[in-house]
């Protein structure tokens, strides 16, 4: 059994265990799910430092297991990482372990919230594993619907109902269209196989290219059907609000995890399958950029609920993301794996954070607070980092991807990059500053005197996120080094010239990663 | 031969109302699913008859793959519908409950006909067996009004839909003097002019509507929600698997079999009735309170998924349907069971009446909840992997035909699959969040009901997550089909 299995196995495996738990026994439903997370971080760390010694197979994934399902149509359950999706699986874990640690504010209904939390950790954690399209999809589609659900009952605020009508009318929308799409894809390669590398060789070592009418039809599905999933301009209205009425462990998993599923699509998927699309599709993608960089930026400077500015600015740095798969290059493509993994681990760290201030004051809104840091010393402080991350300072992971995005997109969109530049320091630094101001700084309403700032254990989540973040901002290399070579064989598969590609852009990546 | 054997028990089981005493008639219909239990064992191992494949009567009844796999289908959903109506006994008259049995007996007998069926005769005898039992199924309650009133509902439409199909028959006869499905198919082979005749065409046309009708197709389909909700929930239960899925058996084989030259041309119709049968569905069931009159909605709305299996016209696309009713057996008896064992003892069929279910019985509402979420197609159950195996034969037919028509398809069948999430987590809502109502004495459940429920979710997981042997079963059956 693979290690993958088992870091996607514990939760699910805890969640049928908590069906039976009764349901009076809150201590030890709390127990079981922190402890499952917390088993998988441990093992998803075990695994990012076993990486390097452990053997790559044939196609390059290690850690591999492979079990037929369904041989009549080339299903079976394989998972395997490479440089891709060890990262994301290492963070994955360790959010949703701060996820149910962050669970404390759940009050009612604790049973039914654990079981969702863990069901849609598994799912995720086993969505980025999956080497097979359909179990990618179905365990994606796993961590989803809790989702919805886990808005719809534990949400906060007026605006509930309606933000989980609207994310679930997204969202599914967003995962059935990518579902045609695979689907289409899986039928017009011909290999009559879901396994991902055994369709990559087939297009690729065999020479089965599929032809550009067909790739032109399936690479629009994926882009939007994924793009919808992550919030890509203008389909990205559902975000801020649902983030914004989410309880907070629900909205740290999804904008941290489960939204970073949609760029992993499109970069494990679209890209090699379908390259000559996505080089006539880049030039679109990138303009959508602009519209999540500058035009949701914008609108997060006019936010005056907090967790709606958060909202807005987890949308904004998307825009970054997808500018980096759209420059089609081996820095961008890089500092696009970087960005989601940085993000994840910032945007759990916001919204936990704005679920303590929310738990505590009983409001976001920006103008009712003020000069919290005085009473919450280290919360404050977390949510000042956090900001500085989210504005792309150094020394924080942020910085790292956003700078390898600029100097990969520079070579193929110069005006794009230059406005994407603008909207990350200049419109991130207004607002979150303003935010920082108006929260941390300032008079303290007189109600607020009696907020207690998080103990020792409640302390644990944001400690966690913020030293990963730094980790990661200072030794990024841990990260470069195993993405560097696998999305070298991406990019090489989606431009078609394999030597210019590794000639030009391996030293300025080592430049980059040297320099932080 | 299987048949005589379901027939001899319906005759039976009359029979034993006279000599069994009242309090124990509930055994009568133990002692009937024993029967079907030995029967289902016999036909799954290969032994009975209907391990030989081969024709009979000159043709007229056909054993092949295809109607193992639906006689296994028909056999498993009766026993279900058993168990079901054995709960259901108190609530009607006394001293009919071993006739009600019968009459579920008598509409397998009719279903397993009709799998059977090979010839047009063969055809209208079956649907006539399977309808005039539920003539007599749905209005069994003759105290409720309701109840009475979906009979003579069902009683009228079905006699129209029925004069529609013998009159479509007669055509069929008369423009090419066949009645047998294989040589109808060779007869047309040969005179490809009369294929293309405005009687013979019409002929065809009225057969589809009489099984239209059956499976609640658009726009055929006005009967269903009215009869759902009036009929006694276990006759309910049996029309929205039993005879839905005799209709689809005999629509298989009547466009496959008989007129494949004639079906080739009408994709577009299929894509057309498939698509609107889906948002018809979806559509109407979003206001409803009715939670049985919900499922009849439902019900129209999973007609036109498992369309989307009859209009890819392609092999994959017929295995796909009958994964998919495969799933939808557990998924739909499931759901019933759970209404018929909550709402038993209250006045109202009103979704709010499952208020604080969860309390009462957590497994009746871990189980319906399941039910629902299979029903809207989420993964890891049964309702997911049939989703998708439809989704991918009406996209392969996109490809190989080049109808664009199948995108449209496909696109409707999505919308109609998040329209659908709406109602369904409306159940489910209703069970886990609504406010606590007064009434929270937990409900009491008989052994052979738990077993029945643990059945179902046991079917629902199992088809869900493991696919190989159902797939493997409907894969032969559309096999048999082509030949």
């Amino acid at each position: 059994m693979s290690i993958l299995t088992y870091i996607a196995g514990w939760p699910l495996l805890a969640a049928l265990a908590l069906v039976v738990v009764p349901r009076n026994y809150r201590v030890i439903i709390r127990a079981i799910a922190v402890l499952a997370t917390f088993i998988s971080a441990v093992l998803a760390i075990k695994m990012f430092c076993g990486y390097n010694c452990a053997t790559p197979d044939a196609d390059g994934y290690r850690f591999v297991q492979q079990i037929p399902w369904v041989e009549s149509l080339g299903i079976s359950y394989h998972v395997g990482v490479d440089g891709l999706n060890v990262g994301l699986i290492l963070m994955g874990a360790i959010v949703a372990f701060a996820a149910a640690l962050c669970s404390f504010e759940i009050q009612s209904r604790e049973k039914e919230f654990y079981i969702l939390l863990l069901v849609m950790t598994g799912g995720i954690l086993g969505a980025f594993a999956s080497l097979d399209l359909f179990f990618f999809y179905f365990l994606h589609e796993l961590a989803l619907v809790p989702t919805f659900i886990m808005i719809g009952v534990w949400g906060r605020g007026e605006k509930k109902n309606y933000a989980t009508f609207q994310i679930t009318l997204y969202l599914s929308i967003g995962a059935l269209i990518a579902l045609i799409g695979l689907i289409a894809l899986y039928l017009q390669c011909g290999a009559n196989t879901f396994d991902i590398p055994k369709i990559i060789r087939y297009v690729h070592d065999e020479n089965h290219p599929l032809a550009l009418t067909v790739q032109n039809f399936i690479f629009p599905l994926l882009l939007f059907g994924f793009g919808i999933l992550v919030s890509l301009w203008p389909f990205h209205s559902w975000a801020p609000l649902g983030y914004g009425v989410a309880p907070s462990p629900t909205a740290m998993l999804h904008a941290g995890v489960l939204k970073k599923f949609g760029l992993y699509g499109l970069i494990r998927i679209a890209l090699p399958l379908l390259p000559q699309a996505a080089q006539s599709w880049a030039h679109f993608l990138a303009l959508l950029c602009v519209g999540n960089i500058l035009y949701v930026g914008w609108v997060a400077m006019r936010q005056k609920d907090l967790n709606l500015l958060i909202g807005n600015s987890s949308v904004a740095h998307m825009g970054f993301i997808f500018l980096g798969i759209a420059s089609l290059n081996l820095i961008g493509v890089t500092g696009a794996v970087l960005i989601m993994i940085a993000h994840g681990f910032l945007a759990a760290l916001t919204f936990a954070l704005s679920g303590y201030i929310y738990k505590q004051t009983g409001t976001l809104e920006i103008s009712a607070l003020g000069g919290l840091c005085r009473k919450l010393p280290f919360i404050g402080t977390a949510l000042l980092m956090a900001a500085m991350a989210g504005c792309g300072l150094p020394g924080f992971a942020n910085f790292v991807g956003e700078a390898t995005v600029f100097f990969g997109a520079w070579k193929m969109f110069p005006a794009i990059t230059i406005i994407a530049l603008w909207g990350a320091l200049v419109i991130g630094g207004i607002y979150m500053t303003r935010a920082i101001r108006n929260v941390l700084h300032g008079p303290l309403p007189e109600k607020w005197n009696s907020l207690a700032d998080a103990n020792l254990w409640r302390k644990l989540p944001y400690a966690l996120l913020i030293v990963s973040l730094l980790i990661f901002g200072f030794v990024p290399k841990l990260l470069t080094e195993k993405i560097n070579p696998d999305a070298q064989k991406i990019v090489a598969m989606a431009t078609g010239n394999v030597i210019a590609a590794s000639e030009t852009s391996a030293p300025a990546v080592n430049f980059v990663a040297q320099n932080k | 031969m299987l048949e005589i054997s379901v027939i001899g028990l319906g005759l039976v089981l009359m029979l034993a109302d006279l000599f069994v005493p009242a309090e124990r008639r509930r055994f009568i219909g133990y002692a009937a699913i024993a029967a079907l239990g030995v029967l289902l064992v016999t036909s799954l191992s290969g032994n009975g008859s209907c391990g030989q494949f081969g024709t009979a009567f000159g043709g007229m009844f056909v054993n092949d793959s295809l109607s193992l796999f639906f006689k296994q289908l028909f056999i498993v959903a009766a026993i279900l519908v058993l168990f079901m109506a054995a709960e259901f006994s108190d609530k009607l008259a006394a001293g009919s409950v071993a006739e009600y049995y019968s009459l579920i007996v008598f509409a397998l007998a009719g279903m397993l006909f009709a799998a059977s069926a090979n010839d047009f005769t063969m055809l209208f005898v079956s649907i006539e067996l399977i309808t005039i039992t539920f003539y007599v199924l749905v209005s069994f309650q003759r105290s409720k009004l309701a109840s009475l009133e979906a009979g003579v509902k069902y009683l009228i439409l079905g006699a129209l839909s029925s004069s529609f199909m013998v009159f479509g028959i007669a055509l069929i006869w008369g423009t090419t003097g066949e009645l047998n499905f294989t040589k109808l198919a060779n007869f047309l082979y040969q005179n490809p002019d009369v294929a293309t005749s405005q009687i013979f065409l019409l002929g065809v046309l009225l057969v589809l509507v009489g099984l239209g009708f059956k499976i609640a197709a658009f726009p055929f389909q006005i009967w269903a929600p009215d009869v759902y909700q009036g009929a006694p929930t276990p006759t309910t239960a049996f029309l929205a698997i039993g005879s839905k899925a005799a209709g689809f058996v005999l629509l298989l084989r009547v466009l496959f079999t008989a007129v494949p030259s004639v079906t080739a041309h009408w994709a577009n119709l299929l894509i057309v009735i498939s698509a609107i049968t889906i948002l018809y569905g979806n559509l109407c069931a979003i206001p409803q309170r009715n939670i049985k009159r919900l499922l009849g909605y439902s019900s129209i709305a999973h007609a036109g998924y498992l369309l989307l299996g009859v209009a890819a016209l392609s092999a994959s696309g017929q295995s796909a349907l009958m994964y998919y009713l495969a799933g939808y057996v557990f998924t739909v008896m499931a759901a019933f069971f759970v209404i018929t064992l909550v709402i038993r003892h209250l006045a109202t069929e009103d979704i709010s009446g499952l208020a604080g279910l969860n309390q009462r019985s957590p497994l009746l509402a871990a189980t319906l909840t399941i039910a629902m979420v299979s029903l809207a197609g989420i993964p890891p159950l049964a309702g997911f992997f049939g989703k998708f195996l439809l989704f991918k034969a009406v996209i392969e037919a996109a490809q190989t035909t080049h109808n664009h028509g199948y995108y449209c398809l496909a696109f409707t069948a999505l919308i109609g699959v998040i329209i659908s999430l709406y109602y369904y987590f409306g159940v489910i809502r209703a069970i886990y969040w609504s406010k606590d109502p007064e009434d929270l004495s937990p409900i009491e459940l008989s052994a052979p009901a738990k077993l029945s429920i643990w059945v179902c979710l046991a079917g629902m997981f199992w088809i869900g997550v493991f696919p190989n042997t159902v797939l493997t079963m409907t894969n032969l059956a559309a096999a048999a089909l082509g030949k």
